[in-house]
């Protein structure tokens, strides 16, 4: 896309990584959208053609790429989106159910072919429309257009909460509806009656006057030859039967028996396992090892070297990483070896001392308004890593000039274009099959998925299948984190206890812009960051980088609140806008809350506000700190405006736990870095919050206003920590500027 | 030196070396793949299964000394006629998996709970759950063991 100047939409990014293109579309970048607008169609013709080849056969009728409609009357819904545990497969399930009024019990939901037929061209409208702050100009935007960018750009991602509000709202619902009038079309032709006299009902077309129907089953090879509408009127929420409603999820059973299948579970005959060790300091390379220890362990078969790693192949996990640890490689460390994380906040401080930004937003004159005395105060997070339960495994298998892949990432699509790349081999000799997926959090992201360019050179030179399995030392030692950051916030409080001026300096590897949603209305406030890059690969961590900002902000507001004498909750009301959204979440916790009354002895109150992909969350934590000095949270109060909820029991369980994530890096998770490399190796060092310290009571309640559909999966996390750190304050008197928390019990 | 030992109710000989964790000869020998790996160091306890009842962090426990003992794994708690034991009921009841990874190991600690307890106080559940699950499905593993153990004693089951 990079020869088209109307779609450059990047600015340079510090790591020249490949994929980078990609987040900053997606995630950082603001788009830039030509002109020549006109009308869009669900799916432009070539993609569906392909689409019904791949999934159609003898008896069964694809609809504009993702539905397809048996003669036996079965649905088969492809999804795009890689279920990574959100539960968002059931919700787009519902959302094009609800407008084909499909019986339920005959919906099944299945992973897209990575396929670029497959695209998801829904995904680019809805980021392209936030991106550009204008989610309605999408509309305008051809859907061949959007389809091509799609596809160019093997766009088959999950992130940025943005499966239902995206694939759903902007695809899924539509291609429900436009199904539904192609068969209510093709019925009226079969019973001679004119189509408005028809109503549908559980994948059946009824005619109520003549008291006859017939099943979609029987409509489906007919009504998949019509042209659909590409503008179909969507149901009122009044009339919706599954949408708004807690659908048992489709994946649980499987998960609950052991049935389910992970890329770790996958197998094939004759396969061989792996497993690899990579240059401990990011960057480095690899050197020299002496595979003979490794060869004398019992079922080792071979030692590889790669560039910047060293794997081992057995006929088991086990024999791999017994050969894998009697080895002693020698790496370089790229030249990192002066990278710590004393060293990468040490140049943070520098940067912001120095006061020349990389870039900077806001409104007013923040020198002026700043005054001779400001409030300030200095916060410092460490990396996170993402921990998910599955450790990376992937199965690949080169024969006959063919690579097929196995396992699960975020964007399949991608995965396999990397495998192509890596392999050399034609695009249509390469097959990614896409498999559930153990956590991921945003580990899974085609960005840092080094694990698809390792098991591809395995496979190409290994005349059998092989599992790569990264060990859970490797996979935290070579995590893509959430940034190391830190920040110094300034603000002028004015005798009317009111924010005359407001500056937030932050130090990070990149811009935190485009997640940062800033909820004052204040008359003077700045943003600048301060570009201090690591060899550490800085990631997509849930919620990105409203983590950090969230933390810095709403512990400043509630450090202002106390400067002021002012009580947090109010002195946050004084600053929202009268009407707003946020109020309204804000007032509705701290009355659930019973913000205000008496708690018992060392227990503290605090509040946080948060908004993030277009969800607004608040926690009111209950909190004290026990006897050896850890923080004990006892109740936690959670009012969350995501505009409309698709299922709300899932939806509940993304913010139970989205908030247990949050408290969890706040209490104690830290990634830290010496010589370059990371210094923490597993669960024992890592630690994740257990259920003993979740909290015991948690109460949700969700606002409908009816807002512009935001995310669930994220929200919930970044108003967590800096809820747990006021409530300490409030606890007493302490206040936790640098996270995780327990670093500083220790200390 | 084969090892012999009972895996869901059935003899069976481990052919791997004395040293190979149980999770593995369960996993790869077995083909048992609802027991799985998460951190190799008895760290998370997606591995869990019983071993002569007692919850067993399978990936830390060599096969040598298995010999002789009766495992179980998640594939095992189904009655014979397929129905799901009264903690997975539970488990579907109260939607607790997200990803699901580590829950075959939480439900096989929930079991053996209730085998040792009938009915978990809050503070006996704090103890005895200590698998990790980081999508935070914790208050809906308390919420299911709970509501299990009203339903495993009026069926008998557990």
């Amino acid at each position: 896309m990079a020869d088209n100047p109307t779609l450059e939409m990047d600015t340079p990014a510090p790591t020249k990584r490949k994929g980078v293109k990609r987040r900053m579309f997606l995630i950082g970048g603001v788009a830039v959208v030509g002109a020549g607008l006109f009308g869009i169609s669900i799916a432009d013709s070539n993609a569906v053609k392909t689409a019904a080849k791949l999934t159609a056969g003898k008896g069964e009728h694809s609809f504009a790429t993702w539905l397809k409609i048996a003669e036996d009357n079965s649905i088969t819904i492809y999804s795009p989106h890689t279920d990574i545990g959100q539960g968002s497969n059931t919700g787009l399930a519902q959302m094009l159910a609800e407008e084909l009024d499909a019986a339920w019990d005959q919906v099944k939901l299945v992973s897209a072919p990575a396929e670029s037929a497959f695209a998801n061209t829904g995904l680019g409208r809805g980021f392209m429309g936030e991106m550009t702050g204008q989610p309605g100009i999408v509309n305008g935007i051809p859907q061949s257009f959007m389809s091509f960018i799609a596809r160019q750009m093997n766009l088959q991602i999950t992130g940025g909460s943005s499966a239902l509000r995206y694939t759903g709202q902007v695809t899924f619902q539509k291609v429900g509806a436009a199904t539904r009038l192609a068969l209510i079309e093709t019925a009226a032709k079969r019973l001679g009656v004119p189509a408005s006299e028809l109503t549908t009902q559980d994948s059946r077309v009824i005619h109520a006057k003549s008291n006859k129907s017939l099943p979609y089953g029987e409509l489906a090879a007919e009504a998949a030859s019509l042209s659909l509408d590409n503008e179909p009127k969507l149901k009122d929420p009044s009339q919706y039967r599954l949408m708004r409603q807690s659908m048992q999820r489709l994946d649980i059973p499987a998960k609950v028996d052991g049935t389910a299948q992970y890329g770790m579970d996958f197998t094939v005959p004759d396969m061989r396992v792996a497993t690899i060790m990579a240059a401990p300091a990011r960057g480095g390379k690899l050197t020299s090892v002496d595979a003979a220890p490794a060869m004398a362990v019992k079922g080792v078969e071979k030692v590889i070297k790669l560039d910047d790693a060293v794997a081992v192949v057995a006929n088991g996990y086990w024999p791999a990483i017994s050969g894998l640890r009697a080895l002693t490689p020698q790496f370089t460390d790229g030249g990192n070896g002066g990278v710590s994380t004393a060293s990468i906040f040490k140049a943070y401080d520098d940067l912001i001392a120095k006061g020349e930004p990389a870039g900077e937003a806001g409104e007013g004159d923040v020198k002026a308004g700043l005054g001779a005395k400001p409030v300030e105060a200095k916060y410092q997070v460490p990396f996170l890593h993402h921990a998910m339960m599955e450790p990376f495994a992937l199965t690949a298998h080169h024969k006959d000039g063919k690579l097929n892949i196995w396992g699960g990432m975020q964007d399949p699509l991608a995965s396999k274009m990397m495998a192509v790349e890596v392999s050399g081999l034609d695009a249509d000799n390469v097959t990614f099959h896409p498999m559930l997926i153990g956590g991921s959090f945003g580990r899974r992201l085609p960005m840092y998925m080094e694990i698809v360019q390792q098991v591809t050179k395995l496979a190409m030179q290994l005349p059998y299948p092989v599992k790569l399995i990264w060990s859970r030392e490797e996979e935290i030692a070579q995590g893509a984190y959430r940034p190391q950051s830190a920040a110094v916030l300034k603000a002028n409080v004015n005798s009317n206890k009111r924010i005359a001026a407001y500056q937030n300096d932050y130090a990070q590897t990149e811009s935190a812009e485009a997640e940062t949603i800033f909820i004052y209305n204040l008359p003077v406030v700045t943003r600048r960051h301060y570009e201090h890059p690591s060899n550490q690969i800085t990631g997509a961590w849930r919620s990105v980088n409203s983590t950090q900002q969230g933390f810095y902000n709403e512990s400043f507001m509630d450090e202002l609140a106390h400067s002021a004498g002012v009580d947090p909750v109010e002195f946050r009301r004084n600053h929202l806008k009268a009407g707003s959204r946020h109020l309204l979440v804000l007032d509705t916790v701290a009355q659930r809350s019973g913000w205000g009354t008496p708690l018992p002895e060392g227990v503290g109150r605090g509040v946080a506000i948060v908004e993030s992909f277009k969800t607004i969350v608040a926690h009111v934590i209950e909190a004290s700190v026990k006897e050896d000095g850890s923080p004990k949270v006892h109740k936690v109060y959670t009012v969350v405006d995501a505009g409309s909820i698709v299922n709300p029991d899932g939806a509940l369980a993304q913010i139970e736990g989205g908030t247990i994530m949050g408290l969890s890096s706040a209490i104690g998770e830290a990634i830290t870095l010496d010589k370059g490399a990371v210094q923490q190796s597993n669960f024992s060092d890592y630690p994740i919050l257990k259920l003993a310290d979740a909290p015991m009571e948690h109460d949700v309640h969700f606002i409908n206003s009816g807002a512009y559909m935001g995310g669930i999966g994220e929200p919930g996390v970044p108003p967590a920590a800096p809820a747990l750190t006021n409530a300490l304050f409030a606890a007493t008197g302490k206040r936790v500027r640098n996270l995780p928390i327990l670093t500083q019990a220790k200390a | 030196m084969a090892i012999a030992t009972t895996v869901n109710g059935k003899a069976v000989m481990l052919e791997a070396e004395p040293d190979t964790p149980l999770l593995w000869a369960v996993r790869e020998e077995l083909g048992l793949t609802g027991t799985k790996f998460g951190c190799g160091i008895a760290a998370c306890g997606a591995c869990t299964v019983h071993v002569n009842g007692e919850p067993t962090r399978s990936c830390s426990v060599p096969i040598s000394e298995v010999a002789g003992k009766s495992i179980t794994t998640i594939e095992g708690l189904k009655g014979a006629d397929g129905t799901l034991h009264a903690v997975q009921k539970a488990w579907i009841s109260a939607q607790v998996p997200q990803c699901g990874y580590c829950q075959s190991g939480q439900i096989m600690a929930a079991v053996a709970l209730i085998q040792k307890t009938g009915k978990p106080t809050n503070a006996q559940i704090d103890e005895a759950m200590t698998n990790i699950c980081r999508c935070g499905t914790y208050p809906r593993i308390r919420k299911a063991i709970i509501a299990a153990t009203g339903q495993a004693a009026l069926e008998g089951a557990a």
